[in-house]
């Protein structure tokens, strides 16, 4: 199995917090990887070191075998092509309607007549189900048909890879599950490597062929999600069954209850 | 010794910003010459310009008014009233046209420009179009940034323009200033070089100063709604006052120094 | 993506901000007559030459054909030196024309006023570099308060 993407002990910090301590990854080809853990601990960062926007402290990130952090600005901008994001919000230009939203990418990065681009953008709404909302503004659509308009738009240009960023969260259950479905076909018809950060388990356990999870700086574990369901890892069966307190305290650390009333008199 | 430690970071932060800033301008700058920012550049000053427009003239209007009325007063006593076109006309074109356009433009257009894009940042616009490998600078900064430096000096010739008619309107038709007079000493007075000109300069001047601290506030903003909301109050504030310490010193240069 | 009401809204106001440039050119600063174009350079010496300023207007006869384009001393007499740039329009002024500080009103601003000479056949035409020998200095009013204070003890 061959790997799109390779991360080689890679340290991340945010001025002096550290947010990722020497982890290895990798995402093979073809296939979905899901990245999971807790919030708050930066797996849309991992993202954007992916997409480069973001340069790791040390470690390497390699697409295809070329390392991401060594590119120029140029170059990385020709990677970037083959890949896109789905950002948590869906990011659609607020003052572009829908179809000009999907059209964008392509009327920058290629010289196709206006009558294929309008061929190829209404594919695209067809393929997640909102033909019809074409001539929308971003502000008329519900949340749910907001982030299925950026999906046809990360897919206008037939990428390679797709990252998406927690795209279950806030969602109701039916665009829940229509997400889940989307997501699984495209990545089927169009043989895309996929990567899903989230934190919702059992979504993504449905869709994933890989799985890793992430907590405390490092990798806790990874695996398919049948072997991780099977794991004896105390903090990756925290995580699966949503408990509230284990590995991952309830409490923020603090000093005891006893020495923060008593101690001090 | 902690205060030395702040003052050492607070430098350190302040160098970065300038450099931040100086990014963001060179982003701007090398974005002329592509021609696909033409219709996005025009878009912007329908935003940018257009927008402002009523304002600025409705703000023309009045201070001319107010110059007539004012300058009438004084002038009056010494019979010197024939003097007013030149009066009015030169403040407008020298000072006020420049300065108080700028200031307007500062608060209609700046801090719009600045909560624009800083909510683009916020809504994660400006990292999709990076993800696409769509440079945010050239697409979103730029056309901004030509449209406030083409806009602002429209806007001040507008506004001198009508606020000599202001003066007009006051001086001659309500005061009774021969009309004449108001528009040939005025005529024989004003000259195009050193008073329209100069005029023009320092608003092209400061409407790349304005537009300049409305980007950069808004692209360097963080992108939370107290972010946004103090970087817009920053734009108008640092502008503001940019716009009347430069004006202080290009007046030295332009007309302090024979 | 431009929608066609804003271009016609931002072609108006281009329009209007050239609409407005003309008003500021024709009407307030007067570009039509002197100003631009080219210009040759007259000398006049003069005793004294009150408030005349750098940019002060050259009239003839009220109409203005140049500026004074410098003021400075001459460093072996004494005087002042004044340099009028006058547009090329204006180019027959016979030698025996005669320049002299004038006020416009009492109180307004002083330009230097040319009374052209009589052109007779064997007198050349002022040229380029050329002094304007026949010279009327500014009336200081001092001075003249002076002269008249000084004739009336003498009666």
């Amino acid at each position: 199995m061959k790997n799109l993407i390779e991360i080689e002990s890679l340290t991340f910090k945010r001025g002096e917090r550290v947010i990722y301590d020497n982890i290895s990854l990798q995402i093979p080809q073809g296939k979905t990887t899901a990245i999971m853990g807790p919030s708050g601990i930066g797996k849309t960062t991992l993202l954007k070191l992916i997409g480069g926007q973001l340069r790791p402290a040390q470690g390497d990130i390699k697409f295809r075998g070329e390392s991401i952090p060594g590119m120029t600005r140029n170059r990385l901008f020709k990677v970037r092509r083959q890949m896109s994001m789905l950002f948590q919000s869906g990011a659609l230009f607020t003052e572009l309607s829908v179809f000009d939203n999907i059209a964008y990418p392509l009327r920058e990065h290629t010289k196709l007549p206006e009558s294929l681009i309008k061929t190829i953008v209404l594919l695209k709404l067809q393929a997640v189900g909102l033909r019809g909302a074409a001539y929308l503004m971003p502000s008329e659509l519900s949340g749910g048909m907001a982030r299925r308009a950026a999906l046809a738009r990360s897919i206008a240009l037939d990428p390679e890879l797709i990252m998406y960023d927690e795209p279950f969260a806030g969602q109701d259950p039916i665009s829940m599950g229509v997400l889940v479905k989307l997501i699984k076909e495209l990545n089927n018809a169009l043989n895309l490597t996929s990567v899903v950060v989230t934190h919702d388990v059992t979504e993504v356990m449905s869709i994933a062929d890989y799985v890793y999870i992430l907590a405390e700086k490092k990798i806790i574990g990874s695996g398919t999600p049948e072997e991780i369901r099977q794991s004896d890892s105390s903090l990756v069966q925290q995580f699966l069954n949503g408990e509230a307190d284990g590995p991952v305290p309830f409490h923020y650390p603090a000093t005891s209850l006893e020495n923060e009333f008593m101690g001090a008199s | 010794m902690d205060w030395l430690a702040n003052l050492g970071r607070a430098t350190l932060d302040r160098f970065a910003a300038v450099g931040r800033a100086s990014y963001v301008l060179y982003g701007a700058l090398i974005a002329v010459p592509q021609l696909k920012n033409i219709p996005l550049t025009i878009r912007q000053m329908y935003v940018v310009g257009v927008q402002s427009l009523s304002i600025i003239m409705v703000s023309g209007l009045f201070i001319g008014m107010v110059m007539a009325l004012q300058g009438y007063t004084i002038l009056v006593d010494y019979g010197a009233e024939g003097s007013l076109g030149p009066m009015v006309a030169l403040s407008i074109l020298r000072e006020l046209g420049p300065v108080v356009t700028a200031l307007l433009f500062a608060g209609r257009a700046g801090s719009a420009l600045t909560a624009e894009i800083g909510l683009m940042k916020a809504t994660e616009q400006l990292s999709s179009l990076e993800m696409m490998a769509v440079d945010p600078l050239r697409r979103i900064i730029a056309p901004r940034f030509w449209a406030g430096i083409i806009s602002m000096p429209m806007l001040t010739v507008i506004f001198s323009a009508i606020g000599i008619l202001g003066g007009h309107l006051v001086g001659v038709e309500w005061l009774g200033v021969d009309a004449g007079s108001y528009w040939s000493i005025m005529q024989s007075t004003v000259e195009w070089n050193e008073d329209v000109m100069n005029g023009v300069i320092k608003s092209v001047v400061f409407a790349f100063v304005v537009t300049w601290i409305a980007i950069f506030k808004g692209y360097d903003s963080i992108p939370t709604s107290e972010g946004i909301s103090a970087a817009t109050t920053q734009t108008v504030v640092y502008s503001s006052l940019a716009v009347l310490g430069l004006d202080f010193v290009l007046t030295a240069i332009m007309f302090g120094i024979e | 993506m431009t929608s066609r009401k804003t271009e016609i809204l931002v072609g108006l106001f281009v329009a209007l901000a050239i609409a407005a440039t003309l008003m500021l050119a024709m009407n307030v600063a007067n570009q039509g007559s002197v100003g631009n174009g080219e210009t040759y350079n007259l000398y006049a010496k003069f005793d004294n030459i009150g408030g005349l300023k750098v940019r002060s207007s050259v009239k003839v006869g009220g109409v203005t054909i140049g500026r004074v384009e410098n003021i400075h001393l001459d460093p072996e007499d004494f005087t002042p030196v004044v340099t009028l740039s006058i547009s090329k329009q204006y180019i027959e002024f016979p030698e025996t024309s005669s320049v002299s500080i004038l006020t416009s009103g009492l109180l307004g601003e002083q330009y230097v006023g040319l009374q052209p000479g009589f052109s007779i056949d064997d007198i050349e035409n002022l040229a380029d570099g050329d002094y304007i020998a026949d010279t009327k200095s500014a009336l200081v009013l001092e001075d003249l308060i002076g002269q008249f204070l000084f004739s009336r003890d003498s009666e």
